[in-house]
């Protein structure tokens, strides 16, 4: 990677987090938290892939140990949200 | 690699010889070895900060209201900064790799450095959020006291109880990545040190990519914690 990309990204992140912040005070109703959290995992993305070095790896065994964390926490999330949005428990 | 004598391994660079241990065949498995080690780590730890997540969904689902008042009252500007500062730490983290691949050990040095002041710098504004907290009377426990949260809002009813939930996540997330932080600074003082002392290069600067990585995902709990603590409902009032 060029240190040229290394900035992009860098200023990619910082406006990024800019507009998160902005935004929030924007009146989107419930889009506001999907919006956030939208920006976020792109956030996450950027640095995964290319200040972790991960879209240039070459080992097969480590993308997949990474797939599967993410797969595993989307589990617990949702289907605890399947249950907890579904039903009125309190 | 075998049969290599030891005169010959006396008179390799130490860089080489951490570079290929003897149970590794190529040098490239051995990166490969580590790098899938510490992924492999890191995975533990999505499932560790995951758990926390998970508490943090269900409680603001049940208790929005009172979900939205505690994140009302955090001080979105030091947070924000304090992402700014991370995602900054990032990048000099992201660049010392470069810098040790490339053979360049002061930079290497300065950038790990500058992480080192911008992963403190992060601690210090933690510091002082927390502070504010215990000055607002915000910390759960007997000195709770949460009706500064409706003065704004006359119509808002917050349960105590369920508000003290939200600051529990509060500190138990915020504290538990303040706890990596640390541990960050602890590995990175090492890794500078050794860095200045010339152990890394363009043969071996795999330590220097590891503590990378730990310190990318530190910074990713965080990019996460930041709307979800900070931004749940930042609407002006009508």
């Amino acid at each position: 990677m060029s240190v040229g990309m290394y900035y992009g990204i860098w200023i990619t992140l910082l406006i990024l987090t800019g507009v998160t912040a902005g935004v929030s005070f924007i009146d989107l109703g419930p889009f506001n938290t999907i919006v956030a959290l939208v920006i976020a995992t792109f956030k996450a993305l950027l640095v995964v892939l290319f200040f972790m070095h991960v879209k240039y790896a070459s080992e097969k065994l480590t993308k997949t140990v990474i797939i599967a964390a993410i797969f595993w926490l989307m589990l617990l999330l949702g289907l605890s949200l399947t249950d907890y949005l579904s039903r009125n428990l309190l | 690699m075998s049969d290599t004598s030891v005169a010959v391994e006396t008179h390799e660079s130490e860089q080489e010889h951490l570079a290929l241990r003897h149970h590794f065949v190529t040098v490239e498995q051995q990166r490969n070895s580590s790098h899938l080690a510490m992924w492999l780590f890191l995975a533990t730890e999505v499932m560790f900060f995951g758990g926390m997540f998970c508490a943090y969904l269900i409680y603001r689902i049940w208790f929005y209201a009172e979900f939205a008042a505690g994140s009302r009252s955090l001080d979105i500007t030091l947070g924000t900064i304090n992402t700014a500062v991370l995602i900054c730490s990032s990048l000099t983290v992201a660049l010392g790799v470069r810098a040790a691949q490339m053979g360049k050990r002061k930079l290497l040095v300065v950038l790990l450095l500058l992480t080192l002041v911008l992963g403190l710098a992060f601690l210090g504004i933690k510091g002082v959020e927390w502070y504010a907290k215990y000055t607002e009377h915000h910390i759960p426990g007997s000195t709770f006291n949460v009706s500064d949260l409706v003065q704004d809002y006359p119509t808002l009813h917050i349960d105590p109880r369920h508000e003290q939930i939200f600051f529990s996540l509060y500190f138990a997330m915020t504290g538990m990545h303040a706890i990596h932080m640390i541990v960050g600074v602890g590995l990175f003082l090492y890794l500078t040190y050794k860095a200045w002392k010339g152990t890394y290069g363009p043969e071996y600067y795999t330590p220097i990519e590891i503590g990378g990585l730990y310190w990318h995902f530190v910074d990713i709990i965080w990019i996460y914690l930041f709307p979800l603590l900070y931004l749940i409902d930042r609407k002006p009032l009508h």
